[in-house]
């Protein structure tokens, strides 16, 4: 067991370090600090003395492990834009881009298992074939769309005038298809409640939790889909094995059968599954934000893209790749722990 | 000698109506369907230059005065645009025509790129084994666990940032497939390294080994053929991610300049205009966009079904 906990870290450690030697190559690469730091009259004898001074005529591995030791320490450098470490920059906008991703989490598991497990108990029934045909188109459309659609209904509204506005049921119908379209769509609103440090949430007030709705269902959209089909068929695979029909002869409710045998064995790739996802959905979050101003990291990530703010697209990229490899490993982990059939030591088939 | 051959094996027509294949697809609505709709989707984008009425490319069809008309069946709808028109005045219709085009030739050229680069390091990963196999699984991992899509926002970013924004826009098309084909390769060698795996060991394989020929030799022309099913049933799935990952960039501002625009990049320049109530220039080609993605997906589901391969989960 200790053996497979260290293999995991070290696996972490490297490619932690596999980052930070990109992230540094993109540094070292973009632009002249020199030149963000001086004005056009300065002589180039005083450049080259700056240049000396700061270190950056010395060989790529020793600024590579002067980097790299500030890293550790939690210092990435000024932001170009904010003029401010770019690491505080970061913290002041990661609760926006967490709750924006815990939101998309709950709707995802709140919907996702009674949908899958329904579909396969009852793979031919009505409900589930609609499930699996919305699912589908769920998957054929991108994040941002399925964001543009949700503004354009809940936010902006439309209206319908397909029936005869004149008759009584002309206009009813007509109103039932219409919407009013009063949901807010833009950024995180006013009524945030101060928590601690940097993290003023959403979640406590109900205009907060109004302008969290539609990019937390946007964000949700692209992965419940997937998680419907996955759980379906897992399940389904689980419900043929010996020993749920065995249960099943035995007399135990069938509730019992579904819930309680054949979800606990579904839910392992699950689990190994999910975890990467939710890593997966800071990367639609830069989407999601866009499309919403939603004022997180991915929207910031993408106007320091546009600014050429390169310290704070590098802090970016370590912190984010920070998450993926801190999910990815906490879900190997569990993994490890819940499913006795893994083999903890051995080679990798 | 080849004469005798070619009489006993029947033709590739034959063959394929004979097929498992065929006679599923014969009895499938759902997939006769899909491939009818995408042929046409294919066929208009690529006849894009006879269908539209309008050049857009062309600065002197755009007229600023005519900008934001809606679609026909709108009032106020101007009858030399069936579609209505984009914000800068370019016939909708025309400019989707070419903006499908462009989505089209970036998924099929990065699935291309992908295809060559995962299988050949799929074949060379599950055919040699030992320390090439740690190695290119070991970057494959690293590299999916972030997310394709995460990895080609980066490498568009940085491409970006180091070339300048106007010779990134000016090559975009060739940027855009290989930002997306490296991004993606991953999942080619993972299918063909586990299907390698199950068809190493087979006799045929050893044959081929004892009469001496080269692991080059028996990798593409023995080994390879044998994992073309899995292959075909991923690359439609591809295909589809692929145009899904164009249209994320360019709406990200990563991708096909305004001038040029594919499917995504005109999503993204009618997104300005919508709460203006011009809703139709952002979402008349997204349309267009989810109704291609979808029945090639729809495809896809139909051919994992026929074709069934052990598809490699995880």
């Amino acid at each position: 067991m200790i053996a497979f906990l260290i293999k995991r870290l070290m696996h972490a450690i490297l490619v932690m370090f596999v980052i930070s030697v990109l992230a540094f190559a993109i540094q070292d690469n973009l632009g002249d600090p020199v030149q963000q730091m001086v004005g056009q009259s300065v002589p180039e004898s005083e450049r080259e003395a700056i240049r000396e001074r700061l270190g950056l005529n010395d060989s790529f591995l020793v600024q590579y492990a002067r980097f790299a030791k500030n890293a550790v320490q939690g210092d990435f450098g000024y932001s170009y834009f904010y003029r401010e470490p770019a690491l505080e920059v970061i913290a002041r906008h990661l609760p926006a881009t967490l709750e924006l991703v815990f939101a998309a989490t709950l709707i995802i598991v709140v919907f996702s298992v009674p949908i899958g497990v329904y579909s396969a108990i009852k793979p031919r029934s009505p409900i589930s074939r609609f499930f699996m045909g919305v699912s589908i188109i769920g998957i054929s459309i991108p994040v941002f769309l399925t964001a543009i659609l949700l503004i354009q209904i809940f936010a902006i509204g439309i209206t319908i005038t397909l029936f005869p506005q004149g008759t009584g049921w002309g206009a009813w119908l007509n109103g039932l298809l219409s919407t009013e379209g009063n949901m807010p769509s833009f950024g995180r609103g006013y009524d945030l409640v101060h928590v601690v440090g940097h993290w003023d949430t959403n979640l406590a007030t109900w205009d907060g939790v109004k302008h969290l709705v539609l990019p937390a269902v946007s964000l949700a959209s692209i992965m419940l889909p997937l998680f419907i089909r996955l759980i379906r068929a897992e399940m389904m695979e689980v419900l043929q094995s010996d020993y749920v029909k065995y249960a099943r002869a035995k007399g135990i409710s069938m509730r019992r059968v579904y819930f309680v045998h054949a979800l606990k064995n579904t839910m392992l790739p699950v689990i190994t599954v999910g975890g990467v996802q939710i890593g997966t959905m800071v990367a639609y979050t830069i989407l999601t934000e866009t499309v919403f101003q939603w004022p997180g990291m991915g929207l910031m990530f993408l106007d320091a893209i546009n600014h050429a703010d390169i310290p704070l697209i590098v802090t970016y990229l370590m912190i984010v790749g920070l998450i993926f490899v801190v999910t990815n490993t906490i879900v190997d982990l569990i993994y490890g722990f819940v499913n006795p059939t893994v083999k903890l030591t051995g080679k990798p088939a | 000698m080849t004469t005798s051959t070619t009489t006993t094996t029947p033709s590739r027509w034959k063959r394929l109506r004979d097929s498992y294949l065929w006679y599923s697809f014969k009895r499938d609505r759902t997939a006769q369907l899909c491939l009818a709709v995408f042929i046409c989707l294919v066929i208009a984008a690529f006849s894009a230059p006879m269908l539209a009425p309008t050049d857009p490319y062309d600065l002197r069809h755009i007229d600023i005065m005519s900008s934001e008309l809606p679609p026909f069946w709108i009032d106020g709808a101007d009858e030399r645009y069936s579609l209505g028109t984009d914000a800068q005045g370019r016939d909708l219709w025309s400019i989707i025509l070419y903006g499908t085009r462009v989505s089209l030739l970036i998924g099929f050229g990065a699935v291309m790129l992908q295809a060559l680069l995962g299988v050949t390091f799929g074949l060379m990963a599950g055919y040699l084994g030992g320390r090439v196999d740690a190695f290119l699984m070991r970057l494959a991992d690293i590299q999916l666990s972030f997310s394709t899509l995460m990895v080609a926002i980066v490498v568009g970013a940085v491409v970006k940032a180091t070339m300048g924004s106007a010779f990134y826009s000016q090559y975009a098309v060739l940027m855009l497939i290989l930002i997306i084909g490296l991004a993606e390769w991953p999942q080619y060698a993972r299918t063909v390294r586990a299907s390698v795996l199950a068809e190493k060991n087979k006799e045929y394989v050893d044959a081929a080994r004892v009469m001496g020929l080269r692991s080059k030799r028996i990798m593409f022309r023995h080994v390879l053929p044998n994992t073309l099913s899995p292959i075909f049933v991923i690359s439609t799935v591809q295909i589809a991610n692929a145009i899904i990952s164009e249209a994320a960039l360019s709406f990200l501002g990563l991708g096909m300049p305004e001038t040029h625009p594919s499917l995504g990049s005109l999503i993204k320049s009618g997104f300005d205009y919508i709460q203006s109530g011009s809703w139709w220039i952002t979402l008349i080609p997204g349309a267009v966009l989810v109704v291609l993605v979808l029945s090639i997906n729809l495809l896809g589901d139909w051919l994992r079904d026929v074709m069934n391969p052990r598809l490699y989960k995880g």
